[in-house]
């Protein structure tokens, strides 16, 4: 690998490792993310895709191995810390606070803009300068008309559209997004593919997928994962006629 | 108003008056009492309820803050004022050292090791020569608030107490609605979720917790001077699950329930007296009553029934 190209790698890990009491879930695992793409790791159930997340936004520890974001070494920094840096993740299972109106939602990441928000003599209404952007990122995810929603009322597509304006509203330069279709209707996919489209400028997106139709269309790189391992890397082309790839992965889809 | 919702401010308004009503009725050192646990019980309810951290140890900062206001107005004759915000700040500074020590742990684990620390102050109060021992600190002067207020009559001692309850009240109110308050509602909700979104949950759990502690002194510090007494059971496990049997009682998460919930047991505990012993299975059997039949507490039940939030 020659070192001219570094400039564009935002994301970069060499050897990453993590063994949990002797069964390695990923397994020295070199992966160079390209600023401004949008790169896919997919992968049979337990190839340690989830694992990989955890690692690369520090909610795991490595056992070993090293991760750059920007340049910088990252490795064992805390979850919070990745996060400010502009690394924001998503969750498998739907991640919102379920009790909070769906503004409410979003505002909690406009927050985050204040610093460390330790104000608790202060009153609720200062957070109203938000307002605004809160209702346009709700806005922008087809959401409007549900500010005030109790969120664990609204329907799973809309909870998912909502956790990605919630992390839109930190404006993160890399989105980690797990799983983002998982579970969802014909339309309800449809109009997440669209929503991550229109949110990958200027921004690059990792994501776990499953939905191999919403990998071929949305993703510029594939990473093939198995049992910790990175079996494949190329775009969709090129993975899917990988003999490998197929008889791990692909084999009975393409049957 | 006051942030209050519409229902939760006519609430509030019944409350102030019965305070305003209730000494010209009833025995005012009951009701001193009553306040001073319900005071308790919102410091403790401000972790249960608002950051779903059961704390089993919350006596360590009630009766630390009861021996510092007594042991400072007996032997340094403070202002009233001065000693209970020193019982304040001794359970602040203590719930920050403990709470570092715990806050990194939830649930159950959370709970026992909270209990096992208070129960470490409980013997240092047992050991120590400033707490009297098993004798407690006794006799403790009432002295004058801020100055002009002779505390010594009971009715003066009383609006005080009001005071303290109510500032305590609208403080907690107002630490839940800041925008502190909505992060700690984020984490209650979903930690993993306001970690991903860059905040520290560690420091928020602890500030909250810090906070409760402090208010927990300071109720600790009032009760001290109301009995003129500071003595092992404020420390004592009992007086931690007490407050938990109280919050449950009235209403967890809620802004109401503890201050019923005191109302309820304290009552229990002082119109029951004749009858010994039995007050604590009284006390069990509606305590087995309400985790069967109303989970949600009596403040909880009627919001739930009349679709309010109180």
């Amino acid at each position: 690998m020659a070192a001219n190209d570094r400039s564009d790698i935002i994301l970069e890990t060499q050897g990453l490792t993590r063994e949990f009491s002797g069964f390695v879930a990923v397994d020295g695992v070199d992966l160079r993310v390209k600023t401004g793409q949008i790169h896919a790791l997919i992968g049979p159930n337990g190839a340690g895709k989830t694992t990989c997340f955890n690692l690369l936004t520090s909610f795991l520890e490595p056992t070993r191995g090293t991760i750059r974001f920007k340049g910088r070494d990252i490795t064992g920094m805390k979850p919070a810390m990745v996060a400010r840096l502009g690394l924001v993740r998503s969750f498998q299972i739907s991640a919102v606070f379920p009790h909070l109106t769906a503004l409410e939602n979003v505002r909690l990441a406009l927050q985050r803009a204040r610093g460390a928000s330790f104000d608790f003599w202060r009153s609720e209404s200062t957070l109203k300068v938000y307002d605004d952007r809160a209702r346009a990122l709700l806005n922008d995810v087809g959401l409007s008309g549900q500010e005030e929603t109790i969120v664990v009322n609204l329907s799973y597509g809309l909870k998912r559209a909502l956790e990605i304006a919630t992390t839109l509203a930190l404006e993160p330069e890399m989105m980690l997004l797990d799983e983002p279709t998982a579970g969802m209707a014909h339309g309800d996919v449809d109009r997440i593919v669209e929503l991550i489209r229109r949110i990958r400028k200027g921004r690059t997106i990792l994501m776990v997928e499953h939905n191999l139709s919403v990998v071929e269309g949305l993703c510029d790189t594939i990473t093939v994962l198995t049992r910790g391992r990175v079996l494949a890397e190329g775009d969709y082309a090129e993975v899917s006629k990988n003999p490998e790839v197929i008889a791990a992965y692909l084999g009975s889809e393409h049957a | 108003m006051l942030g209050f919702s519409r229902s939760q401010f006519i609430a509030f308004l019944i409350m102030v008056a019965l305070i305003v009503v209730c000494p010209f009725v009833l025995y005012p050192v009951f009701l001193m009492r009553v306040l001073c646990a319900a005071l308790f019980a919102c410091a403790f309810n401000l972790m249960i309820g608002y950051v779903g951290l059961l704390s089993f140890g919350h006596a360590a900062y009630f009766g630390m803050g009861s021996y510092v206001t007594a042991w400072t107005m007996k032997h340094w004759h403070l202002d009233a004022f001065l000693a209970i915000g020193l019982g304040g700040l001794t359970g602040a500074a203590l719930g920050l050292v403990l709470g570092y020590l715990a806050i990194r742990r939830s649930g159950i684990y959370f709970a026992m090791i909270t209990l096992a620390l208070a129960q470490m102050v409980y013997f240092f109060c047992l050991e120590a020569p400033f707490t009297g021992g098993e004798d407690g600190i006794q006799q403790v002067p009432r002295g004058r608030m801020l100055g002009f207020l002779d505390l010594s009559n009971d009715m003066t001692m009383y609006w005080v107490v009001a005071a303290i309850f109510i500032g305590g009240f609208l403080t907690i109110h107002r630490i839940i609605h800041s925008p502190f308050g909505q992060v700690l509602k984020g984490i209650r909700e979903n930690e993993p979720r306001a970690t991903s979104l860059g905040y520290r949950t560690d420091d928020y759990k602890l500030i909250a917790f810090v906070l409760s502690c402090a208010i927990t002194g300071i109720a600790g510090g009032t009760k001290a001077l109301v009995f003129g007494i500071a003595t092992l059971t404020d420390v004592h496990y009992s007086t931690s699950g007490e407050v938990v049997l109280i919050t449950l009682l009235g209403g967890l998460g809620t802004v109401f329930g503890p201050a019923m919930g005191a109302l309820i047991v304290t009552a229990m505990e002082n119109y029951l007296a004749q009858a010994g012993a039995w007050v604590t299975v009284i006390q069990g059997a509606i305590f087995m009553v309400c985790v069967l039949a109303f989970r949600r507490g009596v403040i909880g039940e009627i919001a739930n029934w009349r679709k309010l939030t109180l």
